[in-house]
């Protein structure tokens, strides 16, 4: 579980998270706003990127603001970016160990368990392959491979299916979901495509403007009206 | 270095047979075949290749642009021949020592990238580069003389002034000329270890965007002073063995835009590769060499030619003449294939 309390971000004279206050209980929770709601500034808090200006986070009962940021990732803090970022020069194999062996888990088993994150994103692609040689879909496919590679038990997912078409964003549902069985970590998954979020999220906590406007059961919070007015539009267009 | 182990694949092999053929040819046949003063020129590829191998390391591996690579190579040299002129040390100690020592100035060097990056970085190292210049000629480098300061009574180099020794076996210039080839070759076996192994993942995650190398879990902090820990020990080391290779280093031999000259070839032999670093210490040493004894021409037209080819390799080959040629052969192989195939049923028809 991840308890946020009274959150504040400020940058000059903006306040991207303003007070925020949340749980994510388990599984996948979503995350969701328009843009400029404070999502990925949320995210960053939680990487040690932003210093929060107040308020805590606690996951699992640590207190993560505390940690070092390098050393989030090894205590299993895990994400992925908006613009995808596995390294281009480096192969598929290479792209996924470089976490394992930054994540405290054991040599012995890097070859199988890297060779296993890539199986269970399913990657066509040969683990010998360049990421750069990849399209776009088989590399957001190598990130969540390295998110979930060496015991984590946060898995921030910001926002995985931009630009990809309907088709592989479905496919990158259903690794979303299986991540929680299979990790046994908790998930947050920022996007857009509100089909994705309502398939893969038991939960969702909505942000607008930097506050935290509703939160609870999926198919609830999208149907709340404030939620409607301040991101969906008209219940139409739902 | 799992990955390496398991995945080892047949460009892998074919590239460490290669190695090893070029190495054996450099060190057993190249000394039949070449006069001294070509010899010479070799040793120098070889040491300026370390120094290209450095710079590969810092800007092509974890994407940080120091122009003092030169002054680095300047500061293992006299780091050396004043340890080699105030000890009876081992060479091989000698090596070791001005290599640690230019070890702890490179990382204190690297320090600002820690804040800086980029142009900023790239001009404070050029700073660097060039203070270190105005430092040596102040105090007259070397200067002959024994002890460590090595200030002589005349104040003046002179002819009596002591070379700098070279290890016991390998006094002659052929002879050393292979020392030098071996303890190269043994740094790039160093290098390709680092890169091919967790630090060079480190490394290119770092170059690739630092947010995400930290959200990996990278000590930036760490491995960036890594970078500069071993490209600095590497020309360290090179230090020495340029000032055994000429004897009695000068101050002026070492000039500040030696070190955008290294940069320059650099980028064209490739700095993604660690060919790519082979190429520049040839483009370096071999050139000038050729321009002025063997065709008589003033090897100061290098620059231009080395300003064309840097503008050539950023615009069509970014990973430089290491990327660019075999792909440039492998093309040529097939489109002669290709001629040939074709040619080959035209006859039959003929006939």
């Amino acid at each position: 579980m991840i308890r946020v309390e009274g959150l504040t971000v400020r940058f000059a004279g903006v306040t991207p998270i303003d007070d925020m206050t949340v749980e994510f209980a388990g599984g996948t929770c979503g995350l969701i706003g328009p843009n400029g709601a404070g999502k990925t500034t949320f995210f960053n808090v939680l990487s040690g990127f932003v210093r929060p200006a107040a308020g805590a986070i606690t996951a699992f009962g640590e207190n993560v603001l505390r940690m070092a940021d390098y050393k989030r990732a090894r205590w299993g803090l895990r994400r992925t970016f908006q613009t995808e970022m596995a390294i281009e020069k480096l192969s598929v194999f290479d792209n996924v160990a470089m976490i394992h062996e930054h994540s405290g888990a054991k040599r012995v088993s890097r070859r199988s368990d890297v060779l296993a994150a890539i199986d269970f994103v399913g990657l066509q692609a040969s683990p010998k392959a360049k990421v750069g040689g990849l399209g776009a879909h088989e590399r957001r496919l190598v990130e969540i491979a390295r998110a979930v590679v060496g015991q984590p038990r946060v898995v921030l997912l910001d926002e995985p299916g931009a630009g990809l078409p309907d088709e592989q964003t479905e496919e990158l549902g259903v690794v979303i979901q299986r991540i929680p069985e299979q990790f046994d970590a908790l998930v947050i998954l920022v996007d857009h495509d509100m089909s994705l979020v309502s398939t893969c999220c038991q939960t969702t906590a909505v942000l607008d403007f930097g506050k935290l406007i509703a939160s609870g059961p999926t198919r609830e919070v999208l149907r709340d009206e404030h939620v409607m007015r301040a991101y969906l539009g008209t219940e139409t267009d739902v | 270095m799992s990955s390496v182990g398991e995945l080892l694949d047949r460009g892998t092999v074919v590239r460490a047979a290669v190695a090893v053929t070029l190495l054996a040819i450099a060190i057993f046949v190249l000394p039949h075949i070449a006069g001294s003063d070509w010899i010479t020129t070799f040793t120098s590829v070889a040491i300026y290749s370390v120094v290209a191998l450095g710079f590969g390391i810092l800007y092509g591996r974890a994407g940080m642009i120091s122009l003092g690579q030169v002054a680095l190579l300047t500061i293992g040299c006299w780091i050396g021949t004043r340890l080699a002129y105030a000890t009876a040390l081992p060479f091989p100690l000698l090596l070791l020592a001005a290599g640690g020592i230019t070890c702890a100035i490179g990382v204190l060097v690297g320090l600002p990238a820690l804040r800086l990056s980029g142009i900023y970085f790239a001009l404070i190292t050029l700073m660097f580069a060039g203070a270190t210049t105005v430092v040596l000629q102040v105090t007259d480098f070397p200067n002959g003389g024994g002890g460590f300061k090595g200030r002589s009574v005349t104040g003046a180099l002179t002819t009596s002034t002591p070379p700098v020794r070279r290890p016991s076996w390998a006094e002659g210039d052929v002879a050393y000329y292979r020392y030098t080839v071996i303890v190269c070759a043994l740094l790039f076996l160093i290098a390709l270890v680092h890169v091919a192994s967790k630090p060079g993942r480190a490394w290119a995650s770092i170059r690739e965007s630092e947010p995400a190398a930290l959200a990996a879990g990278v000590n930036i902090t760490l491995y960036k002073l890594w970078a500069f820990a071993l490209a600095s020990f590497s020309t360290g080391v090179a230090g020495f063995l340029l000032a055994a290779q000429v004897g009695v280093p000068r101050a002026i031999t070492f000039q500040t835009q030696d070190s955008l000259t290294l940069a320059a070839t650099a980028l064209i032999g490739g700095i993604f590769s660690l060919w790519g670093a082979i190429v520049a210490g040839a483009f370096n040493q071999l050139l000038p060499f050729l321009f002025q004894a063997q065709w008589g021409v003033n090897p100061n037209f290098l620059l231009i030619i080395f300003g064309a080819g840097l503008l050539q390799v950023l615009l069509t080959a970014p990973g430089g003449l290491a990327d660019q040629f075999p792909k440039d052969m492998l093309n040529l192989g097939r489109l002669v294939v290709r001629t040939v195939r074709k040619l080959v049923p035209a006859k039959g028809t003929a006939s």
